[in-house]
């Protein structure tokens, strides 16, 4: 039969909020198992480094978080887009909720990357293109927070921030490509697809699975986000109505 | 094993302050973002509850 509904059936509200939340205990345990593989292998099986000793530890959550800041704008610009282009609620919604764990990876990415900047350059900051670059990351999540909080209509505010969110994705090439278009104190990329890892494989398995556990972790919070957004936004709909008779009657 | 002792791990070869302070941070917010999202789908259901006992004694007929 038609295959597009089946397609767009997690579009509707009622369904991602069913999904996410058997979804939301297993991607939790996912990302608790993933760290947990990760930083064994990372601080117990990763030899340490010639030329920065164990300070170069640092890069089994430094490259994660900083790979999941850009990501994570990119999918927020995405969804938001989507629920502007095609007036589709949910996809604003998530938007919505993955801002604040998109900043949140990107504060650490910066954080991290001070800590590991300070025993290595000498300083924890320097105005850097990628470091600065990131920094403007930062502000574009701040700012799109700040803007869909400040309009009151929440339709309006999806749109105006889809905007913005939209127009901030060009900083997102800036970042990644900052290290080849300047000179910049930071290292080039770690891994590249097209040439052979420049770490050993230990380094590189333990920030490959850390990536994999902010991923399960990013999908796990952000669901849970998004399910709030959407008991605080469809409190009129039928099925929101409906989820409410059980739940009271357990607390009465 | 590469550390001697639980002293010599914590110590990092010297850069503990840097490691540490690093995934020390990165671990208190992802201890701090599920527990503030769990919070706000809490309240979401609560306020919800209110909202409907409220429907209920209105259509009921009791105080308004």
């Amino acid at each position: 039969m038609n295959p597009l509904p089946r397609f767009f059936t997690f579009a509707a509200p009622s369904r991602f909020y069913w999904l996410a939340g058997l979804l939301l205990p297993w991607l939790y345990l996912l990302a608790g198992a993933l760290a947990a593989a990760g930083l064994y292998i990372g601080f117990f099986l990763a030899p340490t480094d010639a030329t920065q000793g164990d300070a170069y530890r640092i890069i089994f959550i430094h490259v994660p978080v900083a790979w999941m800041s850009m990501v994570l704008y990119l999918a927020m610009a995405g969804w938001a887009a989507l629920g502007w282009a095609f007036n589709a609620r949910m996809a604003s919604m998530l938007a919505r909720a993955i801002a604040p764990t998109g900043a949140m990876f990107t504060f650490l990415a910066l954080w991290t990357g001070a800590f590991w900047g300070k025993p290595t350059w000498g300083t924890w900051w320097v105005w850097d293109a990628r470091l600065t670059s990131e920094l403007i990351l930062l502000f574009l999540y701040l700012g799109y927070m700040a803007l869909v909080e400040a309009i009151d209509d929440v339709r309006r505010a999806d749109l105006a921030g889809a905007l913005l969110a939209v127009v901030g994705a060009v900083n997102v090439p800036i970042i990644y490509f900052s290290v080849r278009w300047w000179n910049t104190l930071h290292q080039g990329a770690s891994i590249s697809m097209t040439a052979a890892p420049k770490m050993v494989s230990t380094m590189l398995t333990s920030m490959l699975l850390m990536t994999l556990a902010c991923w399960a972790y990013a999908f796990a919070v952000v669901f849970a986000r998004a399910r709030a957004i959407v008991l605080e936004r469809e409190q009129s709909s039928e099925w929101v109505r409906a989820l409410a008779r059980p739940l009271s009657k357990v607390k009465l | 094993m590469m550390w001697n002792s639980v002293g010599d791990f914590f110590a990092m070869g010297g850069y503990g302050l840097y490691v540490w302070g690093s995934y020390g941070v990165v671990a208190a917010w992802m201890a701090l973002e599920p527990w503030l999202v769990t919070r706000r789908h809490a309240l979401a259901v609560r306020a919800l509850d209110e909202l409907h006992a409220d429907e209920q004694e209105f259509s009921s007929g009791g105080l308004v």
